[in-house]
């Protein structure tokens, strides 16, 4: 870790509020272009998390730094506010025109009006909303709001820009359009981003680093396939995805293989285990194959067990089997396979999943 | 039937031929209320300001007496600040009872209560992360205020509306205080009150027209500048 890298970094963080912990991070920091994903469920403190950093709430204790110069100071903590800026939820513009809204920031720092033109032309063309520079922000749809909100972030041109949740509000589409601009424009500009986010596939999609926050601590941080991959413990892999997470015991352990015990079941897996540890297995649901009948000569998995379809939910291209073979099981398949394997609610199938899909978590 | 008509006649008459006892009431009422409403605007927004943007414990008590406050009985002012200016009162020195000023006074203490609690009303409505919002976009304090005063301008307009419109239509404190002197310190309500009493009722209506016209015309340019600020 190169410390000149360190753009902003955290000590000791304490919040509390009415007396009670809300967060508490012995230590955190952001690295120059870097893009951070802060995810977890709510009041996990991620968005208490961002408003420390910004500055915008007061910790009881804690030490900020920023390019190796502490922000403590009233003015200190001015002039760092005048570097970064942020983006909420909710668009927040004010009541006027577009136009002066992405100009705002500007005017408060006493650019010209021809300085703040040229900017706020340049920013309006980059969110695309050149067309709606002298619209009513009030008469704006969802995303033109929050392209709009993000023009004025960006306007002032930030060394680092606070995103709290910002594409929560909108429908898919507008969200999956508004993600890709960011992107391209963060990319461009190089600007040091950190962003709230509730939807793993955009913090998987987007960022550099993902922080999973939990009860007011980060639970775990690393790249996306790092905590896709390897989650630190079983709230972190409910958290990224892994819908099957089993509770159970090693009863066997040799040369890299274990076998645990879990309801109903045993599940081969690979791991460096002792006999009687007590581990969870966590099972991504597309790692889940489905046959009609018992694939014993065909494949290589491990793990196959006689199921009945408990529950068919749709998650669009994908639809969601939950299965019981005495414990539950979800799988993920295609429309195609559906079909094709004519597979409805009642039916007996046969699930299976090869020893290394099975993620453990809990080996002494 | 003939009373009424003939009245209104007789009002408009007086209205037309520009009336110098007329004229001078109603620019005393316009000059006694417009500083009243003034001094309530100052005093009543920044103090809103101040309430709706802090936190202090008796929060929710301050704002209800001062929601209290917006009904305050003109009578009732008009008691306290008579007792106040009283020769032997706490202010007696001042030497201001049966003054325009000691109307303004009255007034002003009327419209503070109105003008501050529509501004407390009119700021806390506002979304609770607009200020953390301007903040992140590097404005001094001052600068956060003046970006949320004109983010609530169209309810605050309606505060400043309410409180002149509560003081130019006011006549218990006015008469109390004022003392309803001819040419000194009469102004639209009082005069009103005194010639309906006198059975002049061609005065009296003429007063009243004046007034309600003037509530209109201050009402009326005050909705005209909220709508042409708003933005298409």
């Amino acid at each position: 870790m190169i410390l000149k890298d360190i753009l902003l970094s955290v000590e000791n963080l304490k919040v509390e509020l009415g007396g009670v912990s809300i967060l508490d991070i012995p230590s955190f920091f952001i690295r120059e272009k870097e893009f951070v994903s802060l995810v977890g469920p709510n009041g996990s403190g991620k968005s208490t998390l961002l408003l420390v950093l910004n500055c915008l709430v007061r910790p009881v204790a804690g030490r900020i730094t920023y390019r190796q110069d502490a922000v403590a100071s009233r003015d200190a903590v001015f002039d760092y506010r005048r570097k970064v800026s942020m983006v909420f939820q909710e668009p927040l513009l004010f009541d006027t025109t577009v136009y002066k809204n992405v100009a705002s920031g500007l005017k408060i720092r006493g650019f010209t009006r021809e300085q703040i033109r040229e900017r706020v032309m340049r920013y309006l063309k980059w969110f695309n909303i050149e067309h709606l520079a002298h619209r009513s922000a009030r008469k704006l749809s969802g995303g033109e709001a929050q392209r709009a909100s993000l023009a004025r972030a960006f306007a002032i041109e930030p060394e680092m820009i606070f995103l709290d949740e910002p594409f929560s509000a909108l429908d898919p589409p507008t969200r999956i359009a508004l993600t890709d601009d960011l992107v391209k424009i963060l990319r461009e500009t190089g600007i040091t981003a950190i962003m709230v986010t509730h939807d793993q596939s955009e913090a998987l999609r987007m960022s550099d680093r993902i922080v999973v926050m939990n009860s007011g601590s980060i639970v775990q941080q690393g790249t996306p396939l790092d905590v896709m991959n390897n989650p630190a413990n079983e709230f972190v892999a409910s958290f990224v995805g892994m819908d099957t997470i089993l509770e159970g015991t090693v009863i066997k352990s040799s040369e890299g293989f274990i076998s645990v015990s879990v309801p109903h079941a045993e599940i081969d897996a690979v791991g460096d285990c002792q006999t009687g540890d007590k581990v969870y297995c966590c099972i991504r649901p597309e790692n889940v194959a489905i046959d009609l009948v018992h694939p014993d000569e065909h494949t290589s998995a491990r793990n196959v067990f006689a199921a009945e379809i408990r529950e068919i939910s749709s998650l669009g291209p994908f639809l969601k089997l939950t299965l019981d073979c005495g414990f539950t099981l979800v799988s993920y398949v295609t429309r195609e396979a559906f079909a094709v394997l004519e597979l409805k609610e009642g039916k007996k199938v046969y699930p299976s999943f090869k020893a290394t899909a099975v993620h453990v978590i809990g080996c002494r | 039937m003939n009373l009424i008509l003939e009245g209104l006649i007789k009002a408009f008459q007086l209205i037309v031929a520009l009336d110098p006892e007329v004229l001078g009431i109603t620019w005393l009422s316009l000059k006694v209320s417009g500083l009243a409403t003034l001094i309530s605007v100052v005093i009543g927004i920044s103090c809103g300001m101040i309430v709706a943007l802090t936190r202090f414990p008796g929060k929710k008590l301050l704002v209800s007496i001062v929601n209290t406050g917006m009904g305050l009985p003109p009578v009732v002012v008009g008691l306290f600040v008579t007792v106040f200016i009283w020769r032997n009162g706490p202010l007696g020195f001042l030497d201001i009872l049966y003054t325009p000023t000691a109307i303004i006074i009255a007034q002003a203490v009327i419209a503070t209560p109105i003008v501050m609690g529509i501004s407390i009303a009119a700021l806390q409505n506002l979304p609770a992360k607009m200020r953390l919002q301007i903040l992140s976009l590097g404005a001094t304090r001052l600068q956060m205020v003046w970006i949320l005063l004109r983010e609530a301008r169209l309810p605050l307009m309606a505060a400043v509306m309410a409180g002149f419109g509560g003081v130019i239509s006011e006549v218990g404190a006015s008469i109390m205080v004022g003392g309803n002197i001819k040419g000194y310190s009469r102004v639209l309500t009082t005069a009103t009150v005194m010639e309906t009493g006198k059975g002049n009722f061609d005065v009296a209506f003429a007063l009243s027209i004046i007034l309600l016209f003037l509530v209109f015309l201050v009402n009326y340019l005050f909705t005209i500048i909220q709508q042409r600020e708003r933005p298409r």
